[in-house]
């Protein structure tokens, strides 16, 4: 019997340069764009596709922006399940545990307890009212931590239950493996998706915010580009990194201008139990309204104006597109190194020219943390509704006292 | 059969010869033996099978004693007591990974690990305390701006390790730094997450953090107990002295000490009340009135005991009967835990987690079933136990603008008035 735990053992002491490549992935180019591209040279055939593929992509970005929220959700749970497998997949190469007794259905299995626990946790809040009125719904959410805790505890009884003499080693690397990959993913899509709710200019401003610097820090490097930035990316250069930051910078003030108007973007989504759809309607917070601002005197000379017209959320799109442009590609150098780590080109082959979909997203991971962050930290307050539901959980006599000391305040302070 | 006693006295972690044959090519990690002198004088007249179980004995009711003399001094000294058994817990852990890795000199590795363990234990302490010294941190300058942008600043110091993370990464080194990296990260979720459930189970009232532990400890020893009497069948590959009698053994006597122990701490509000910081005398208070759990209730014993027991009804507190779930869990899924931390320990080759314990092993081999028990209580309180504190709801209430404080109080308004329960009190 192959101790596969003695093997993994000499492999984990020696230098990385012995340890033997992951097999690179197949081409899965679609055979249209091959032919059309047959004529040219190879660096700039890969050109071509890498544009022609970007244009699809932000197509596609806009299409699903245009149908809405609950797309918007899908797509977001999408990417994270396709991120996960891509990650766990390499995990799989690198550790040759393919064949390992449960262990695909029980990384599976976590990915679902750890969705199940978080989209209880957020779906039950805003939808409050569509459970309000479903009793089994009700029991699902007032137990749901325990709920959610039994069904993962499920899963650790299995995993030991089924750890095999001679694969421990293998084993648990892989369940820590599911468990950093779970811990990356999954939290960063709940957060984005609680970005989403606040308002979709909340979701659309930051990701684009990213995608900008990576393209324009792409462009000023082809141009201007001369000093390496860091030793992970070679192809990186001071140059492409400044210039990224300004141009992000300008862009996310311009595209906050634009989407400011609408209350599409900048209303909370809310469900609205009537018509059981998502509706963005409301009064626009006065982060959306208009203000007269001072210009500094520094920069009147330059642009001329004394006063400017703007919205307060434009100066909190530059605090959003600085981090997207400083410390992002922070995300792009970690999964870089990962990459070298474990010496692969890509994370999978999903989009051509491109590399997998965690390629796309490596520099979003930080920036859906902070931008939920510096929400709850800059502008909203608590969550009314969360305290609500809370409200409405306490015993009647409780109720009945805290109702009488919130009404009292209210008299106080003129309110009611 | 003399073979047979001799592997079950040595304990719970792998027999030598089983041992030997586990280890084959790469050596374990040696442990020094850290018995003091003064023991091993004592007892060097005995053979080591004999020596080897009265150091475990006597510190075995060494720990005990020092676990009553802590709660005796009271939550302050017991929450300082789970902080220093967390850093040592992560210290072991981490220290383990090194040794595996030959990573001892990686550049910035230790540095890095220490520094997130502090990023994560404030960011989780800074939630803590906002939540229990509410008024207390409103009143200091200082303290409130830290509790209002807290998430931000937390999140902001653990970028900061991240980012240092990254620019650390040194070419040839990449997979076993991001094998450390994942290590910590795994670790933390593991022993910080759980050391400050504990730490909210404890602010629940201290018999929330006494019955569990103590159920914990139980098992083991009654489960030990058991099998060395009685115990033929194995109960599972991983872990090959552990038998099913004693997992029966030890799940009906935990059982039962369970209820008895319940019994005695609900009697005392020390242990009943939950545990509240006085701001005018500026200590930790535990006084109330006991709620309904800990007040005597009569119950009528089901048909089926009556003719066993004699008695028509049981005076008993309703905790008790909450003290029969802890104590399945930790009975039932608390070895789980134990088993996790065997196979932890096959995979990497390893005897002990440390040789902290004379006898025990680290830390974390005497805590490797409660793993899982402080997550339990914390999921069973919260689940059924209390609801929302009202008075923490009134301050979240209070931090609203006007029109949502209006909304949520029209709200509850309608709710009660469906009720019923506004009738009399009728005035707009």
């Amino acid at each position: 019997e192959v101790d596969l735990d003695e093997r993994l053992g000499e492999l984990d002491l020696r230098n990385d340069s012995d340890i033997p490549d992951v097999p690179p992935p197949t081409d899965s180019t679609p055979e249209i764009l091959k032919r059309a591209l047959s004529g040219l040279s190879a660096r700039w055939k890969n050109w071509w596709i890498r544009g022609i593929l970007t244009l699809a992509m932000i197509s596609a970005f806009f299409l699903i922006i245009y149908l809405g929220s609950f797309m918007l959700m899908l797509l977001v749970l999408s990417i994270q399940v396709k991120c996960y497998h891509e990650i766990i997949t390499i995990g799989y190469r690198v550790y040759h545990s393919y064949d390992l007794p449960w262990f695909r259905s029980l990384s599976w299995y976590f990915l679902l307890c750890v969705n199940y626990f978080f989209y209880g946790e957020t779906v039950a809040d805003y939808f409050a009212t569509f459970v309000q009125r479903r009793e089994q719904l009700q029991f699902l959410i007032r137990y749901h931590r325990f709920i959610s805790f039994a069904l993962y505890l499920t899963g650790f009884c299995i995993f030991v239950l089924s750890l095999v003499k001679k694969h421990y080693r293998l084993q648990f690397y892989m369940f820590a493996w599911t468990h950093v990959t779970l811990l990356i993913t999954v939290t960063q899509s709940h957060l984005v998706i609680q970005n989403l709710f606040e308002g979709m200019i909340w979701f659309l401003v930051p990701i684009s915010s990213v995608i900008c610097n990576d393209i324009a820090a792409y462009i000023f490097g082809f141009f201007f580009g001369r000093t390496p930035l860091i030793k992970l990316s070679p192809k990186k250069t001071w140059e492409g990194f400044i210039g990224g930051f300004f141009s992000t910078v300008v862009f996310g003030f311009i595209f906050s201008y634009f989407l400011a108007q609408y209350q599409y973007f900048v209303c909370p989504v809310e469900y609205n139990s009537e018509t059981n759809r998502f509706v963005t309607e409301c009064e626009p917070s006065e982060l959306f309204q208009m203000k007269k601002y001072l210009v500094p005197p520094l920069l009147q000379a330059v642009l001329g104006w004394e006063t400017v017209n703007m919205y307060p959320f434009q100066m909190h799109s530059i605090a959003l597109s600085t981090f997207a442009s400083l410390i992002g590609p922070f995300g792009g150098f970690f999964a870089s190194g990962f990459k070298r780590a474990f010496k692969i080109k890509d994370f999978a082959d999903t989009i051509p020219g491109h590399g997998g979909i965690m390629d796309r997203f490596d520099c979003q991971y930080l920036m859906a943390t902070f931008v939920h962050v510096y929400i709850t930290s800059f502008i909203r307050g608590p969550n009314p509704s969360k305290l609500l539901k809370q409200l409405l959980i306490l015993q009647p006599e409780q109720q009945l006292s805290v109702y009488k000391t919130l009404k009292s305040h209210l008299i106080g302070k003129g309110i009611l | 059969q003399e073979s047979e006693s001799e592997n079950k006295l040595d304990g719970e972690t792998a027999s030598d010869s089983e041992s030997k044959s586990e280890f084959g090519g790469s050596p374990p990690v040696p442990t020094s033996d850290d018995t003091p002198e003064v023991l091993n004088r004592a007892l060097s007249n005995l053979s080591s099978r004999w020596k080897n179980w009265w150091v475990r004995g006597i510190l075995t009711l060494a720990m005990i004693t020092f676990f009553f003399i802590i709660i005796y001094l009271g939550p302050m000294v017991l929450m300082m007591i789970v902080m220093c058994v967390q850093i040592k817990c992560f210290h072991e852990i981490i220290t383990i990974g090194y040794n595996v890795y030959h990573s001892y000199d990686l550049p910035w590795f230790r540095t890095l690990s220490w520094y997130f363990l502090l990023c994560v234990n404030y960011f989780f302490y800074g939630e803590t305390v906002t939540d229990y010294f509410f008024t207390l941190v409103q009143r200091e300058e200082p303290l409130r701006i830290l509790s209002k942008y807290h998430r931000f600043i937390s999140f902001a110091l653990y970028l900061t390790g991240f980012c240092m993370f990254v620019l650390s990464l040194v070419k040839k080194h990449y997979r076993l730094q991001f094998y450390m990296f994942g290590w910590t990260h795994v670790t933390l979720l593991i022993v910080v997450t759980q050391s400050h459930l504990i730490i909210h189970n404890l602010f629940e009232g201290m018999i929330w953090f006494i019955v569990p532990i103590s159920c914990v400890i139980c098992n083991d020893i009654m489960a030990y107990m058991f099998g060395f009497f009685f115990g033929r069948t194995p109960l599972i590959k991983l872990s090959p002295k552990k038998t099913w009698e004693g997992f029966i053994g030890g799940f009906f006597a935990t059982v039962l000490f369970g209820l008895l122990l319940s019994y005695v701490m609900s009697g005392y509000r020390c242990f009943t009340c939950p545990v509240e910081f006085n701001n005018d005398t500026n200590s930790f208070t535990v006084d109330c009135e006991p709620s309904e759990l800990f007040q005597l209730q009569e119950y009528n014993i089901p048909v089926v005991l009556q003719s066993v027991v004699g008695w028509k009804t049981v005076r008993m507190y309703p905790f008790q009967i909450h003290s029969i779930a802890l104590s399945t869990f930790a009975s039932l899924i608390g070895p789980f835990g134990g088993f996790f931390a065997s196979g932890f320990k096959r995979a990497f080759k390893i005897k002990d987690f440390a040789n902290t314990i004379p006898g025990h092993g680290g830390i974390m081999d005497r805590f490797d079933c409660q793993y899982l028990m402080a997550t339990f209580v914390n999921v069973y309180i919260a689940s059924f136990i209390r609801g929302p504190n009202p008075s923490k709801l009134i301050q979240q209430f209070l931090t609203l603008r006007p029109d949502q404080q209006l909304h949520i109080f029209n709200t509850l308004k309608a709710h009660l008035l469906d009720k019923g329960m506004l009738g009399s009190l009728e005035d707009a």
